[in-house]
């Protein structure tokens, strides 16, 4: 009965889109209508061929979701660390904004393809793959809401599709880290919402007495996330026939409303999200207890509290009321002190252990993303001072801090996951190859420290150079000289990003080849769990 | 302005109260007698039930107690 | 009856603690945000902000499609340098009709906020078409396709009125005389009476050379007027922001 329901919902999507499509305004809105048509297509042809089939065995964990967002989770990585090698060396050589990119390639469309495709494509499907993995194990019950996390999946892909296919052609709302417009929204936040219902619904019908810590990170990641992406992107489309939309905020509240969701974006997306992976990977990994519940405790509550007053900070010295932008900086510096506590608490689970960092590299990778998230999480409270901020603002310092953290923390500890994920989801006894993990690990750690100290020199570097007056009191020297002088360190950050990248391209080959070549893990608890699927 | 100046004394006043005792509340309940084994229990949790669920009526931490400490 | 105790208890929990958390972080964006509201002073008061013109909207619009955010702000601060180097420090009355705000938060670029008069038309359409033909070391992508993408206000009336939805005061008037003020503002010998006094000291004329109207036209007729409808002799700085 109700995949009958589901039949008549996907043919009635798909033909609404297909009328949308041809009423389209511009071309953005038509590719997003071609993408929704084809995805209710391809799901109804899919049902068609499954009907009555979906059995839900409660004795099992639903992990061929978690499966495909692994690979998902490492397909998006490399498109976006290439897409930003691509940028990062057209800034050192603009020739590279190619005469047939014209239109749909140049810098200030990829960027946003860039950053969306880290954040939201990379980063949000491993925070989707681990977060149904951690939760069912840390539960000790099958996710809720049977197919419904196939929805999110499938729903959250055609979001990026959506997303990515905008940016390029030019279906912004320009708003940075929300640039999807008003159709996009509307869909992430359907997808969001039966995200929400799954993990509560899972929390809920629990067989562990105790909700794990890191459950409390991902569900205040979920939620938090909901909130900010609705009062963030409050719009009104121009038609319904086009992707443009007029967002309701303006001028001051609209920057305030933005960076208030942008730098939760960072606290809730990049942090509380994948503080939750640390607290579940790390001591599994591991295989040790985390160092203080106490600490963990505290950390989410002070955690969650502080973050959400930091936004201000990025708009120090603009107009935006002084009595707001000390209320940003005052709990911008207080943040210092959770996020050290957690940190503290990653590193230490380890006491006992340290020899597993000379033996095992994917912990090794776990405790150095834990150290750029110390390391980032210092440098930010430190740039959130005015004074600091005065020089750092509008400069490259911002882009070093932002990928100290992007790149080392979350992409580390990413990595860190994707390796122990990979043999337990597909059943292998071991990783592929170990040593290859090793270049891994010291490819991408030598990228981040070329990337991170090339920007702090160039940050530092055109802030001086802006503010620097001879004694007459005039301007030393003009905008372009500083945009001259930043060429060789534009270099060794592409340098230090295409390492990254090759970085990730080997991890994808391991990861292959242990799914490919490496034996079946030996069934000692396996007979018990007969192969998902 | 009236509201501003209102909502203002409030945060200043009652609400930082209120926050600093939730604060407080919250550091005394993870401190609270008997809550160190609670939680050992609990951070000791990710270590069972690896590759099936808990079955109904067989779960439970005691059981697991001891392959959970592995 | 126990089982069923024990499942409420779990549930409340499970709720319990989505709806603390979620009262949490709600917390810091009503105190930071809600006041901007109401506040009196958050906007100064200051003499000459308008609405775009037509023309002007659609250009801006050109602008956010590019992305010309990500590199450049409209956001002169405070200081001796930028004052010096931009001029006027940015109020946030100058952005009022900006939906959304361009401030940008990096300036890989130099900043607009003051850019509107300072270099001629052909400068600026010369700089789009080579960026490096006119500044030697500059990194900013080639615009040449604008020149060559004609723009013809179709839904510019659209557009207007959505944006009067969101509190733009566009009246009934300017929306229904936009596709005339649309074309009239390249056109230095059309009848731009009505134009010029919709949308006071409006500039007039053919923006890129061309004799047709083009994308072109309306971003550099948006990069014209950035930031020169305050009339600062009118400001006063208000001690107690």
């Amino acid at each position: 009965m109700w995949d009958y329901v589901k039949l008549i919902v996907l043919a009635v999507v798909a033909v609404l889109a297909a009328i949308a499509a041809s009423h389209a305004r511009d071309l953005a809105y038509l590719v997003h209508m071609i993408i929704f048509m084809s995805a209710a297509a391809i799901a109804f042809l899919w049902q068609i061929r499954h009907m009555e089939e979906a059995v839900h065995n409660q004795n099992e964990y639903m992990d061929g979701v978690v499966r495909y967002g692994v690979v998902a989770t490492a397909f998006w990585g490399v498109v976006g660390f290439l897409v930003g090698v691509v940028i990062a060396f057209q800034l050192a050589f603009p020739s590279l904004n190619l005469e047939v990119l014209q239109g749909f390639g140049n810098f200030g469309r990829l960027r946003p393809l860039h950053t969306s495709a880290v954040i939201f494509a990379f980063g949000g499907n491993a925070l989707l793959a681990s977060a149904f993995y951690v939760v069912q194990r840390t539960t000790a019950a099958r996710l809720f809401g049977g197919g419904l996390a196939w929805f999110v999946f499938w729903g959250y892909q055609v979001f990026i599709l959506m997303a990515a296919t905008g940016y390029l052609l030019g279906s912004t709302q320009g708003q940075e880290y929300a640039e999807p417009e008003w159709l996009t929204d509307l869909w992430l936040t359907i997808v969001w919402v039966a995200f929400l219902i799954i993990y509560l619904g899972t929390l809920i019908k629990r067989k562990e007495p105790h909700i794990y810590v890191a459950n409390w990170f991902y569900l205040s990641f979920i939620v938090t996330i909901a909130m900010l992406h609705v009062v963030n992107n409050l719009q009104i489309p121009v038609s319904f026939f086009g992707s443009d939309s007029v967002p309701v905020w303006s001028g001051v509240q609209s920057a305030m409303v933005q960076w208030w969701y942008g730098h939760n974006a960072v606290g809730f997306f990049l942090t509380a999200g994948f503080l939750g992976m640390m607290y579940y990977f790390i001591p599994k990994q591991a295989e040790r207890p985390v160092y203080s519940y106490k600490l963990s405790i505290i950390h989410f509550w002070a955690l969650i509290f502080l973050y959400i007053w930091a936004g201000p900070h990025h708009l120090h010295y603009t107009a935006l009321p002084d009595w707001a932008q000390t209320l940003g900086m005052t709990f911008s510096i207080m943040l210092w002190m959770p996020s050290w506590g957690g940190m503290i608490n990653g590193l230490m689970t380890l006491s006992g252990a340290w020899d597993k960092l000379r033996t095992d590299p994917v912990i090794r990778m776990m405790v150095v993303a834990v150290g750029f998230y110390g390391m980032a999480t210092f440098e930010g409270p430190m740039m959130s001072i005015r004074a600091v901020n005065s020089l750092s603002h509008y400069t490259d310092w911002t882009i070093g801090h932002v990928h100290s953290g992007a790149l080392g923390w979350n992409g580390m500890i990413t990595f860190g996951m994707l390796y122990y994920l990979t043999p337990r989801l597909w059943k292998r006894e071991r990783l592929y190859s170990l040593s290859l993990v090793s270049w891994h690990f010291w490819l991408a750690t030598i990228g981040i420290v070329l990337y991170a100290a090339s920007m702090w020199v160039t940050g530092i570097m055109e802030g001086l150079m802006w503010r620097q007056v001879d004694a007459q009191g005039f301007l030393v020297n003009s905008f372009a000289d500083t945009v001259g002088a930043k060429f060789p360190m534009y270099v060794v950050r592409g340098l230090g990003g295409t390492m990254f990248l090759v970085g990730a391209l080997i991890m994808c080959y391991n990861l292959w080849m242990t799914v490919r070549k490496v034996g079946e893990a030996k069934p000692a608890a396996a007979a018990a769990a007969v192969a998902a699927e | 302005m009236e509201t501003y100046s209102l909502l203002r004394a409030f945060a200043d006043s009652w609400y930082l109260l209120f926050m600093t005792l939730f604060f407080v509340g919250i550091i005394a309940w993870a401190w609270r007698p008997g809550s160190r084994e609670v939680q050992s229990e609990a951070a000791r949790s990710i270590f069972r039930n690896d590759d099936t669920p808990a079955r109904d009526g067989a779960s439970g931490p005691a059981q697991h107690l001891s392959e959970g400490a592995r | 009856m126990s089982i069923l105790d024990h499942h409420k208890k779990i549930e409340t929990h499970a709720t319990l603690l989505l709806v603390l958390s979620f009262l949490v972080v709600t917390i810091g964006g009503l105190v930071q945000i809600v006041p901007l509201f109401y506040l009196e002073n958050t906007i100064e008061e200051v003499e000459g902000m308008r609405p775009y013109s037509p023309l002007e909207l659609a250009g801006r619009e050109i602008y956010v499609r590019e992305g010309c955010y990500v590199c450049h702000s409209q956001m002169v601060r405070p200081m001796r340098d930028e004052v010096e180097r931009y001029g006027h420090y940015s109020l946030a009355a100058e952005s009022m009709y900006d939906h959304p705000f361009q401030w940008g938060s990096k300036r890989t670029g130099p900043d607009l906020a003051r850019i509107g008069g300072r270099y001629s038309d052909a400068w600026h359409v010369a700089h789009l078409i080579n960026p490096r033909d006119v500044v030697p070391e500059s990194v900013m992508p080639p615009y040449a396709y604008l020149m060559d993408r004609p723009i013809t206000g179709e839904y510019i009336q659209d557009l207007m009125s959505t944006y009067a939805m969101v509190g733009v005061p566009y009246t009934d008037e300017m929306i229904a005389a936009a596709p005339e003020d649309f074309t009239v503002q390249v056109d230095p010998f059309g009848d731009t009476g009505g134009l010029l006094e919709r949308y006071h000291s409006a500039q007039v004329r053919n923006f890129d050379g061309q004799e047709e109207l083009t994308e072109m036209d309306a971003l550099i007729a948006y990069m014209q007027m950035i930031g020169t409808l305050v009339d600062f002799s009118t400001f006063q700085a208000d001690e107690s922001r």
